[in-house]
């Protein structure tokens, strides 16, 4: 009994400890924004290997996810006889939570991994003393950097995701399945709000870029610097982004669409 | 230097297509684009009972969308509910005997505001108000009435 209080003691010391050796860390590497503002080379490569690079798999995600909702949509509205609502359906679930929630997802999946991977391996090889020992500050010059691209990416990625599937819906739907493709477009326009569902699904984006670079930022930099310690730490991203990105997508989804 | 260059044009294309991506969610997908919220005038009409008309809810006349309804409020002292509409600019020759009356589209479908123009000389301006209305028709109350009827034919 007293065993089991003491770990459970142990476990939230080591929490609450870890949660504040983060935010420091969140600290750190948004006060070294100005910095990175200077030298604008860094950002540009980080933008490659972590917006270019993840362009691909977001687009063709996207395109799937716009098909099967333009399927499962029609068999159930088409019950109704409401197929012409196919578009708002589509639109809707789309810019409102599977736009910004699956494009994250794959975005820690694909990106944050990486990051955290790169980051570990770069502390367990001690790159990041070596550059202390330089007088370099590796906050700056490797984390600030990758945090500031994926801030960047995630809302452009997540518009990507969410306009490639709604055309993907309108492939389906009025490509293969005959739903008019004027009142597709209509019913949508009609029913989607700029400032309701477009601004909140893209501040949901900005949201989850920020978390997930900062889970996985904070995961390499925290790692412990064996082979092994980079490979849990690399699932530890993956893990936290996803339950943090779902959790998060809950709250603000009650926050933002609570009063209609 | 080739690497970088090519390095510097992927980036560009994936920014400006993600932009674009963003650009088409709100032209395109949203009603950003068929109505511009600051031109537009406010009117407002008092109604019965305004059923299930609902904030955003469109405002047409003749069939064309012209304006959406912005508030709907209660007045405790007339008991009336009443509704603001905010009508696109273009739209300013409206006569000032015009009706404004609550429909349905639809048998199951959403209710909007129908504004039928009189033959008045002066048109509305902004913030006027509509005196003639109809409210809504509530469909339980239709049914209800009919039972009513037909019970009292029977006799």
């Amino acid at each position: 009994m007293i065993q089991f209080i003491q770990e459970l003691g142990k476990s939230t010391r080591t929490s609450f400890t870890k949660l504040g050796r983060s935010s420091y860390f969140l600290l750190q590497t948004i006060s070294g924004i100005f910095s990175v503002l200077l030298r604008p080379r860094l950002l540009l490569n980080q933008m490659y290997s972590v917006g270019v690079l993840s362009f691909l798999i977001i687009t063709i995600s996207g395109l799937f996810v716009g098909m099967v909702l333009g399927l499962q949509g029609y068999y159930t509205l088409s019950d109704f006889g409401a197929e012409e609502t196919l578009g708002v359906m589509v639109a809707a679930s789309l810019v409102r939570e599977l736009g910004p929630v699956v494009s994250a997802l794959l975005f820690a999946g694909r990106a944050g991994s990486a990051l955290t991977a790169e980051i570990g391996l770069m502390k367990a090889t001690e790159q990041l003393s070596g550059m202390e020992m330089m007088a370099v500050d590796p906050v700056k010059r490797i984390i600030t950097p990758r945090f500031l691209a994926g801030l960047i990416s995630m809302p452009l990625l997540a518009g990507l995701f969410s306009a490639v599937g709604i055309i993907g819906g309108q492939i389906i739907g009025s490509g293969l399945l005959g739903v008019d493709e004027g009142a597709y477009w209509s019913q949508m326009q009609s029913s989607i709000d700029f400032q309701d569902d477009i601004i909140n699904g893209f501040i949901k984006s900005i949201v989850f870029g920020f978390v997930t670079s900062w889970i996985a930022l904070f995961e390499g930099y925290d790692a412990i610097p064996t082979s092994e310690g980079v490979s849990r730490a690399t699932t530890r991203t993956v893990v936290n982004s996803a339950f943090s990105i779902l959790g998060l997508d809950f709250i603000l989804t009650a926050l933002m669409f609570g009063d209609n | 230097m080739q690497h970088t260059n090519n390095q510097d044009t992927l980036v560009g294309l994936f920014v400006a297509a993600g932009i674009a991506g963003l650009f088409f969610l709100a032209m395109h997908v949203s009603n950003l684009s068929s109505f511009v919220e600051d031109g537009s005038y406010t009117i407002t009409a008092r109604f019965e009972n305004s059923g299930g008309l609902k904030v955003k809810s469109p405002v047409s006349a003749a069939g064309v969308k012209i304006g959406k309804v912005s508030s709907i409020s209660f007045d405790p002292k007339t008991y009336e509910s009443v509704v603001q509409m905010s009508i696109d600019s273009k739209y300013n020759t409206m006569p000032d005997d015009t009706t404004a009356s609550i429909f349905t589209a639809g048998l199951l479908g959403e209710q909007y505001v129908n504004l039928e123009p009189g033959g008045s000389e002066t048109f509305l301006k902004s913030n006027g108000k509509i005196e003639i209305t109809q409210s809504a028709i509530i469909l339980e109350k239709a049914i209800g009435q009919f039972l009513f009827k037909s019970a009292e034919e029977k006799k």
